[in-house]
């Protein structure tokens, strides 16, 4: 918590936040971090074994293999995601589900399922990307930040 | 009736004449599922959304709670219930199918006593001779509401906790058998500053502490009086928290008594992280499983500690605090 926040809270408050903290399970961080490495790791192989399918497979080149290969990792966890395992997975994962393409995947179809009790419009349509809408509109401009810097360097002469 | 600042006493002594649980299949898999009166193996109980089915909970057990006293809809003159859903749909929906006048209250997983207090004051006031009271939660449609998608993989910390899905109600008359309802505190809102909603306990602790200590000081009375003193929905983080604030501040409570419905529900085995809450957890294990202990000659006298955190998914966003809450509600029964 930041020492701003901090200065708001009585002294009450601040002395039971203590009291209570020291009673509180800590998160197991250096536990979490493997789980998460091993996992994020584990999807990011398996996108590496189907892209080499690809590959070796179809008229793929290094350039193009990525969307089909995108692709199938999403279909995979919108699957996992529709038969309720995908939860359970990152329950134990952790960021390693979380952070992968499949994450984001995970985001958009749950929040779809959820909501399609009111209905494919209001439903559906307005909460898909209710967790995914923010990764959107920051990554959307975070791209175009860096493609106006990119475009700037050009223009000046840059490489 | 008022003793001291915020009890009441109830010397009518109005009277649990039935009650009812109904629960979901997690809870069916815990060690109080002999506790149930219907268990359901679907979490969507036939319905085609949760929040259907977490009103179909609460219309089977005030059915089945009516049933069980040998009475009629028409007998009953009041029904006080709530639930943690926006505007509380799922008791006011019921209370549409009931076809009874109906007091909605909102007071988060308090609600289960502070719907057992207003109703046990209706009748020692004679406002009525027979009530349902009662509180519904259920895990999906709370989710739902206030965390993520039910889907969505996101990783819950130890401190969380897992919402109950059960209905419990009781009917309260006038006279008749059963455990009698002798007295209630009504909570002060407490707010220690805690912004965490994945640690409700560590938030609602402090509540339980302040009403459980009113209780005691307003009543003049030791805590030692009750064979049980259960908290609803403190799990095992605020259990202990609550228990080692009550030695910190010299008041006596014993450990043996000590205990929380959202340590009671569930078993050891089941990942509920620090136990249950919910509505429908003080609710279904006060209604169900602490009832029958009484009736079993195993408990005399209980006090019933139902703590609420009273935020909602907006005020946290916008970075505000949890103000909590805890309602006392003590039922004796000598047979």
């Amino acid at each position: 918590m930041s020492n701003k926040k901090k200065k708001k809270l009585t002294p009450v408050q601040q002395e039971y936040q203590a009291f209570a903290k020291e009673r509180e399970p800590r998160r197991p961080l250096a536990l979490n971090s493997l789980k998460a490495f091993v996992v994020g790791g584990g999807i990011c192989v398996l996108g590496q074994v189907i892209s080499d399918f690809f590959l070796w497979n179809f008229n793929f080149t290094e350039k193009t293999v990525g969307n089909p290969t995108v692709a199938v990792l999403i279909l995979i966890s919108v699957i996992l995601t529709s038969l309720g395992i995908y939860d359970h997975l990152a329950q134990w994962a952790g960021a390693g589900t979380a952070v992968p393409v499949t994450g984001f995947a995970n985001s958009i179809a749950s929040a779809a399922i959820e909501h399609r009790s009111e209905g494919y419009v209001l439903g559906v349509g307005g909460n898909m990307f209710k967790l995914a809408g923010s990764v959107i509109t920051y990554g959307v401009f975070a791209a175009f930040v860096v493609a106006l810097i990119k475009t700037t360097i050009a223009a000046l002469g840059g490489a | 009736m008022l003793h001291g600042h915020q009890t009441w006493v109830f010397a009518n002594r109005p009277t649990i004449i039935s009650s009812s649980v109904v629960g979901g299949p997690f809870e069916a898999q815990g060690p109080l599922a002999d506790d149930f009166d219907i268990l359901h193996g679907d979490l969507w109980l036939g319905q085609d959304s949760y929040e259907k089915a977490e009103r179909k909970l609460l219309e089977e057990a005030c059915e089945n709670a009516i049933e069980k006293a040998g009475l009629k809809k028409e007998d009953i003159q009041f029904f006080l219930s709530g639930d943690l859903m926006n505007q509380i749909v799922s008791s006011s929906f019921a209370a549409r199918t009931l076809a009874l006048p109906y007091l909605g209250l909102f007071g988060a997983c308090s609600t289960s006593m502070e719907s057992l207090a207003l109703g046990a004051l209706l009748i020692e006031s004679k406002a009525a001779e027979k009530v349902i009271c009662g509180a519904v939660s259920h895990n999906a449609a709370a989710e739902k509401q206030f965390r993520y998608p039910n889907e969505y993989g996101a990783q819950k910390p130890d401190t969380a906790q897992w919402t109950v899905t059960a209905a419990g109600v009781g009917l309260l008359s006038s006279h008749g058998e059963g455990p009698k309802v002798t007295s209630a505190t009504i909570g002060r809102v407490v707010d220690m500053g805690m912004t965490d909603p994945f640690n409700m306990g560590a938030a609602m602790a402090p509540a339980a502490v302040d009403t459980i200590t009113a209780h005691l000081r307003d009543l003049r009375i030791s805590a030692r009086e009750y064979d049980l003193i259960a908290t609803g929905d403190l799990g095992k983080v605020g259990h202990k928290i609550a228990a080692d604030l009550f030695a910190k501040h010299d008041i006596d409570i014993p450990r043996e008594i000590f205990t929380d419905c959202g340590l009671l529900i569930y078993s050891g085995e089941q990942p509920v992280f620090s136990g249950g809450s919910g509505c429908g957890c003080s609710a279904a294990v006060t209604y169900g499983h602490i009832l029958n202990r009484m009736k079993r000659g195993e408990l005399k006298k209980i006090l019933i500690v139902a703590t609420g955190a009273l935020l909602s998914p907006l005020s946290y966003q916008q970075k505000e605090s949890i103000p909590c809450i805890a309602h006392a509600v003590s039922i004796e029964y000598h047979r």
